[in-house]
């Protein structure tokens, strides 16, 4: 065997070692997004990346859309669905609603227990005098969302849940009209966003995290993004 | 004398302005009340028509209704928001007839005798003829109607004037139709017509002098997106975007799909791809091709490469194994096909100007989902990951590994090219 012939020989294994794992998948298209949103989810310096893993593919789809048509505002998430079509993004959308992991454990909550329970009050029963629902109403009565639309509310970063009802309350964030969600987070003052994500955060979740199959009762008013 | 001078100084004046208005009402009439009869084979066409024109990209803003305006455009004089194009009678062209529509896209002129801006590039409309201008006119008419008031312009004083657009038209427009090249086939005339007047291909990829204006209808040569942090390669350099040495199908492949072996479409062509040449049919596909293919070849300015940066590179070294070689391979080489493009030898990589690969790795992108390309590869964003020192150093690396040549990239330039982007 000449030097050269080893040499090449040598040559070929290495090229064979570096090429990369690769399959033509869902799960491997889903890797341009799982680099942001990790497994559970992931904060960096320029905000929170939220878990996207078994959330309902009817609420993934939908934010995918607000993201693609101006609705929900963050340029990197905009810029990557722009060329995309709607049925390529509800097939991300299963993708990451088929996925099974593991939750990240609760967070502590650093309020006073008079406030916290102002948060429990508000997402278990709502205010009925001020005609705010509660949380559980529309998100399931476990609070894991109910499918196909509604995402569920535990085991999220109070960061992450603060950041949406801001969002909600300024219009940064929106879904189609009428857009119900901003409606409630538009009637709450920052401390109550405040106690009911402290809250939220701090629970557990139940034993079978799933959203549920459906709706308890009827919405209580109408929301234009569960269509 | 002094009356002497003045009365010189009036006439000058005098002459200047009549030249301006002469030089404004070439190949113009006055619209005449003019009636067409939108059959559906003449609408269709229309429908075409404005598939190859990328009407649709910028006339309509993100998320909004087709056709219905309010897209901001950015230039370097202030943002130029398109108009609505459905026939709403009060905010859109339903008051319009089909000679007012030919003066906007053939003189640049709009109902009544406004100048339009030149950021609706009339000066590639100009070329197209009478037949075509109709077509999509009778198009835009049968859309539903969309009560929509158009955004006023935001442009610096003196471009928000129709005096400063007096001048510019005197300087910078004729009104040209598209004349055949008798020497040339059909196919390459076909080419050079779309690409030259609806495709408006060099209103991005020709560069824009200081008052805005492009060197000429078949100048492809590159430039700067305004306001965007991308740039359009040039056309003529094999080095940049010009696809002399692809082969026919390659190209109408990339034309059709947005991706092949070579490339795949990213950032703004991604959008022209989607709702203009994926829609094309085959005849004018391989004329586009044919024409393109036959572009003058010119070898675009590189900048002086200065003394190689070594720590940089070797800072990027580190970084590629951490980041990019699980999908691009530890020696550049790609895996999938081209769903993860081989780094080795990669013209985005290696053009003079980094602003696509510095674009590419901040803010990553998937090929456009075309029906032949229904479920593409992306690349996640690094903006949040990567510093400017580092994205500076990963790039100096990608343009000097596996054989790849190309001037270093410093933080300095990372910092310049972020601040040309608005968002």
């Amino acid at each position: 065997m000449s030097i050269q012939f080893l040499l090449a020989l040598a040559l070929v294994s290495a090229t064979a070692q570096a090429a990369p794992a690769f399959e033509d998948s869902i799960a491997q298209r889903a890797q341009a997004c799982t680099a942001c949103h990790g497994k559970e989810g992931r904060a960096a310096a320029d905000g929170y990346y939220p878990r996207l893993a078994g959330k309902p593919q009817g609420y993934l789809y939908k934010q995918l859309l607000n993201f693609r048509d101006g609705r929900r505002h963050y340029g990197l998430m905009s810029d990557l669905v722009e060329p995309l079509s709607d049925a390529y993004l509800n097939e991300l959308a299963g993708y990451f609603a088929s996925l099974q992991l593991p939750y990240p454990p609760p967070q502590a909550p650093s309020l006073p227990p008079a406030a916290l329970e102002r948060g429990r009050q508000l997402v278990m029963q709502g205010d009925a005098a001020r005609k705010l629902p509660a949380c559980v109403q529309c998100h399931g009565q476990q609070l894991t969302g109910v499918q196909p639309f509604m995402p569920g509310l535990l085991s999220l970063p109070r960061d992450y849940l603060n950041g949406q009802l801001g969002a909600w309350r300024s219009g940064q964030r929106r879904a189609v009209a009428p857009d119900c969600m901003a409606h409630i987070a538009r009637q709450l003052r920052e401390d109550e966003i405040n106690a009911i994500s402290q809250w939220l955060a701090s629970q557990a979740l139940p034993a079978a995290p799933k959203p549920a199959t459906s709706l308890a009762a009827p919405l209580p008013m109408e929301c234009g993004g569960l269509q | 004398m002094k009356l002497r001078l003045l009365a010189l100084v009036l006439v000058v004046v005098t002459g200047l302005a009549a030249a301006v208005y002469a030089l404004n009402h070439l190949d113009e009439r006055p619209p005449q009340a003019s009636l067409l009869a939108p059959t559906p084979a003449l609408i269709a066409r229309g429908a075409y028509l404005a598939r190859a024109g990328n009407c649709i990209g910028c006339h309509t803003a993100r998320g909004g209704a087709a056709y219905a305006g309010g897209r901001a455009i950015p230039t370097p004089f202030g943002s130029v928001f398109a108009s609505n194009l459905t026939p709403d009678a009060a905010t859109g062209l339903g008051s319009w007839n089909a000679d007012e529509f030919w003066a906007a896209l053939h003189n640049g002129r709009g109902k009544g005798g406004r100048l339009l801006t030149p950021a609706f590039p009339y000066t590639n409309y100009a070329q197209v003829t009478r037949a075509d201008a109709d077509a999509l006119f009778a198009y835009l008419q049968s859309l539903p109607a969309v009560p929509q008031a158009n955004t006023p312009h935001e442009l610096r004083f003196p471009y928000n004037t129709q005096a400063a657009l007096a001048v510019w038209r005197a300087l910078y427009f004729r009104p040209a139709e598209f004349k055949p090249e008798p020497k040339r086939s059909a196919a390459w005339n076909r080419g050079a017509y779309l690409t030259q007047g609806l495709g408006h291909c060099n209103a991005c990829h020709a560069p824009r002098n200081s008052l805005g204006a492009i060197p000429g209808p078949n100048d492809f040569s590159g430039a700067m997106l305004a306001g965007s942090g991308w740039y359009a390669p040039s056309l003529h350099d094999p080095a940049e975007a010009g696809v002399m040495d692809w082969r026919p199908q390659a190209v109408q492949q990339w034309l059709k799909t947005g991706s092949n072996a070579h490339a795949s479409a990213l950032g703004p062509m991604s959008e022209v791809v989607l709702g203009s040449t994926q829609h094309l049919g085959s005849a004018d596909l391989a004329a586009m091709t044919e024409y393109l293919q036959a572009l003058p070849r010119r070898t675009a300015v590189t900048p002086d490469a200065g003394r190689p940066e070594l720590r940089l590179r070797e800072q990027g070294r580190a970084l590629y194994t951490e980041h990019c070689a699980s999908c691009h391979g530890d020696n550049g080489e790609g895996a999938g096909g081209g769903a993860y493009p081989p780094l080795a030898g990669n013209r985005v990589v290696t053009m003079g100007n980094p602003a696509n690969l510095l674009a590419i790795i901040q803010r990553g992108g998937f090929a456009p989902a075309t029906a032949g390309n229904p479920r593409p590869f992306g690349m996640p964003p690094f903006a949040g990951v990567l510093s400017d020192t580092e994205l500076a150093a990963l790039a100096s690396h990608l343009r000097n590994a596996w054989g790849n040549q190309a001037a270093d990239v410093r933080p300095v330039d990372v910092v310049q090219l972020k601040a040309q982007r608005i968002d």
